[in-house]
């Protein structure tokens, strides 16, 4: 699972520590951008990039930078959200888990480039073996002048500090993971004012993802302008693409931005194709928040072009045909995959992540969940299916924090793209009582063979 | 700078929230409000039953907000038109809210001491529906003492925070907080913890709901059987104004004064609320005002301020402002 970019070097041995990382490149963004040029060139090479957030909603990350209040005469922060706990998604702790100085190095030029002189690095507690590696890479770049006072000789100091969670998934949610970092109750808060302005502590504050981060050394060292040209349109660079499920090769795969799909799904150097050489059924492009997709809206768009991995083709259509590439968790499900139990299992995980701060998600998503678990076991009702789409209809947008959207996206595009499926549960309550697996496999079979590839699908 | 809510235009200062614009026009077109509490710091945004809908942002740019906001923490902008009860999206995105609110929420109003004076059920006869859509069971939890003088039924509570704020801001020791989260959180104390200090019962005056009740005043009678009278009385540790509600020349129970928006004019302590029992403690200063809407103004009437004058043109009988 070599890389192009973000991973590239990954499969050198040592390069966790800081002599390998050093002796093949390392630090030499940070040694370019401190001594040759200027925080705001730093942030009009980033702006120049196009570098969208890779944490799941893809706002470009120079225009991020600049919202920051430079006027406040308070402190400002950088916090890098290492939070990662949305289901699917596993690429920053792979890049952390083996490279961590390209974290750091991106760090200290984001830093830069903000004017930052205290950095934090919000991690999940979860990943608790991972605060080691952090804490060994910091102390050796500190080590070898690259972190703390006067770095590299110039006026420039900052220092980075790694703050585990303590295990909740709301906690990634920005304003959330501000408060958890301030010692408080991990509830969102509610915005304006924005982070940019009233952040940490109240100083102006800028959240980005681990991969964005670590993005930007690669950026500066091949300046803007070439990483804008990687990728295709506004989509620009490499993604991280964390694969799971269904398929020959599961794991995390640094693509460039454009590939298609079918051919990310299907090439032996990326998934290989569907397991056990069943068919395709359905995918979740972008980690368990965004919405579901069957086999054939997967591959092409409802207007018959192929679809590709980007932030644009993905989201071709809207929610009615479309769907997002999010963090870039991709999970696939192969035919015998029960999308009612998916669904169900989905929102298990966000009515207990919900903070209960706000009403709709708070109530909303104990209500999904407890009316899907009826219809998985067999006691469900006809009325259950529109009821399901009517709460998911009032949580979606009236809540502080898109936790209520990313609830109820995945239970209403289920039901938008598997109507059938959720009607075969209430109808065949026996059937689905002993089977978990694609019940309405049972009844129907409709598979399509693709002309061009001759690869069949769900 | 000038803000249309309704249709109605009002000029406000930088800074005014949505609602407040709202209160200061009155009226109908105030969007309901659970958690907002306009003397708590940091409140409000947690309910979602203020949410409007934001036709104009500013005169400057006069897109459209993409989502719904919450109208006690958006602020104004100036030319900004605001849609409260004239958007269908508003309606029903608030019918939404309300039956979420419900969903855990016992029918036990006939039992509630609070019945007659719940925001909830002033929500609830305005947006709510007709019958449940849900046939799962509602969570549950034990009635529980806090403190000496106040009981918490969590079963009722709304989570609107209120109570948060009112022990983070009134008193130097956080002494209650919310537990757990999701579906299951829950108001409670520190371990075995009373909430003791001087203005604890405040909690109970601005909780929306009857989820905290006064111990000394359960199960005695329904509010709309009592008399609310202004009254005061030397105190050392509040400005002791208040509001006591009689029965005859019996006071029943003292409250804050609130106004028309539910809010109490000053916090009281403890000492006015729950040990002044006596009308000989209190200066009595009159009957209070009470809208006609609300129940309590049953069995209650009070002078009209307004002339009737006959139109000498129309023969007709009409009240003059």
């Amino acid at each position: 699972m070599g890389g192009k970019i973000l991973l590239a070097g990954i499969d050198i041995p040592g390069i966790r520590g800081f002599d390998v990382y050093r002796a093949h490149g390392g630090y030499a963004a940070v040694e370019k951008a401190l001594r040759e040029m200027t925080a705001s060139e730093v942030g009009q090479e980033v702006n120049r990039s196009g570098l969208r957030g890779r944490g799941g909603a893809g706002f470009p990350t120079g225009l991020k930078w600049s919202f920051l209040d430079r006027k406040s005469d308070k402190p400002r922060y950088l916090v890098c959200n290492a939070d990662e706990s949305e289901p699917g998604t596993f690429k920053d702790r792979y890049l952390m888990q083996h490279l961590p100085h390209r974290l750091i190095e991106g760090l200290i030029i984001s830093s830069y480039a903000l004017g930052v002189n205290t950095c934090y690095i919000y991690i999940r507690g979860e990943f608790k073996y991972l605060v080691g590696i952090l804490e060994t890479a910091i102390m050796e770049a500190r080590q070898h002048g690259f972190l703390g006072d006067r770095i590299l000789g110039t006026d420039y100091s900052l220092n980075i500090y790694v703050h585990p969670g303590a295990g909740a998934y709301i906690c990634g949610e920005e304003t959330a993971l501000l408060e958890s970092l301030e010692g408080k109750r991990g509830n969102p808060r509610i915005k304006p004012p924005f982070p940019a302005f009233k952040g940490l502590y109240g100083c102006p504050t800028v959240v980005n993802n681990v991969e964005t981060l670590a993005a930007v050394g690669p950026i500066i060292l091949m300046g803007g302008e070439t990483y804008s040209k990687i990728g295709r349109g506004k989509s620009t660079g490499t993604k991280l693409i964390s694969a799971c499920g269904n398929i020959n090769n599961p794991g995390v795969y640094e693509i460039e931005m454009g590939l298609p799909v079918e051919d990310f799904i299907y090439a032996p150097e990326y998934c290989g194709g569907i397991a056990n050489d069943k068919y395709l059924k359905a995918v979740i492009p972008g980690g368990s928040s965004v919405p579901i997709l069957p086999a054939d809206l997967m591959l092409n768009t409802a207007k018959g072009e192929k679809r590709l991995m980007t932030y644009e083709s993905l989201a071709d259509g809207d929610f009615e045909t479309g769907t997002m590439l999010g963090s870039g968790g991709f999970i696939v499900y192969d035919e015998d995959a029960c999308i009612v139990r998916n669904t169900w299992n989905l929102a298990h995980f966000y009515r207990h992540e919900s903070c209960g701060q706000c009403s709709p998600c708070r109530e909303g998503t104990g209500w999904m969940e407890k009316v899907l678990y009826r219809i998985e076991h067999g006691l469900g009702k006809m009325s259950d299916i529109d009821l399901l789409v009517r709460v998911a209809k009032n949580i979606e947008g009236n809540t502080i924090c898109p936790l209520g959207d990313a609830a109820a996206w995945p239970v209403a595009s289920a039901i938008r793209h598997f109507r059938k499926e959720f009607e075969f549960h209430v109808k065949h309550p026996e059937t689905v009582k002993n089977i978990h697996h694609g019940a309405l496999n049972i009844e129907e079979e409709s598979l399509i063979p693709d002309s061009g590839t001759g690869i069949k699908y769900w | 700078m000038k803000v249309t809510i309704d249709n109605v235009q009002v000029e406000v200062e930088d800074g005014t929230t949505i609602l407040q614009a709202a209160r200061k026009i009155g009226g109908k077109l105030v969007p309901p409000a659970m958690c907002y509490y306009s003397k708590l710091k940091g409140s409000g945004g947690k309910c979602r039953t203020c949410l409007v809908k934001v036709a104009q942002s500013s005169a400057k740019d006069p897109r459209p907000m993409p989502k719904l906001v919450a109208s006690c923490s958006t602020p104004v902008q100036d030319g900004m038109v605001v849609q409260n009860l004239t958007s269908p999206e508003v309606i029903e995105a608030r019918k939404g809210v309300v039956e979420f609110l419900l969903l855990n929420h016992p029918l036990d109003c006939p039992v509630c001491d609070q019945a007659g004076e719940c925001d909830l059920q002033d929500l609830s006869f305005g947006y709510g529906m007709d019958e449940t859509a849900t046939e799962e069971d509602r969570r549950e939890f034990p009635v529980i003492d806090i403190g000496e003088n106040i009981k918490l039924h969590m079963n009722r509570c709304i989570l609107c925070y209120r109570c948060v704020y009112t022990a983070g801001q009134l008193t130097d020791k956080r002494l209650h907080g919310v537990m757990y989260r999701g579906d299951v959180s829950e108001i409670s104390t520190f371990i075995g913890n009373a909430v003791t200090n001087e203005f604890s019962g405040n909690v109970i005056d601005v909780c929306p709901v009857g989820a905290l009740t006064d111990k000394t005043f359960r199960f005695k009678s329904r509010v709309w059987f009592l008399k609310p009278m202004n009254a005061h009385r030397e105190c050392s540790k509040c400005a002791g104004k208040t509001a006591v509600w009689m029965f005859g020349n019996e006071i029943y129970r003292v409250t804050g004064r609130k106004d028309e928006f539910g809010e109490v004019e000053e916090f009281i302590c403890n000492e006015c609320r729950f040990e002044k029992k006596d009308v000989n403690d209190w200066i009595i200063e009159g009957p209070r005002h009470i809208t006609r809407q609300s129940v309590i103004s049953a069995n209650h009437y009070e002078e009209s301020k307004k002339q009737s004058v006959i139109n000498p043109i129309e023969g007709t009988m009409e009240i003059q402002e």
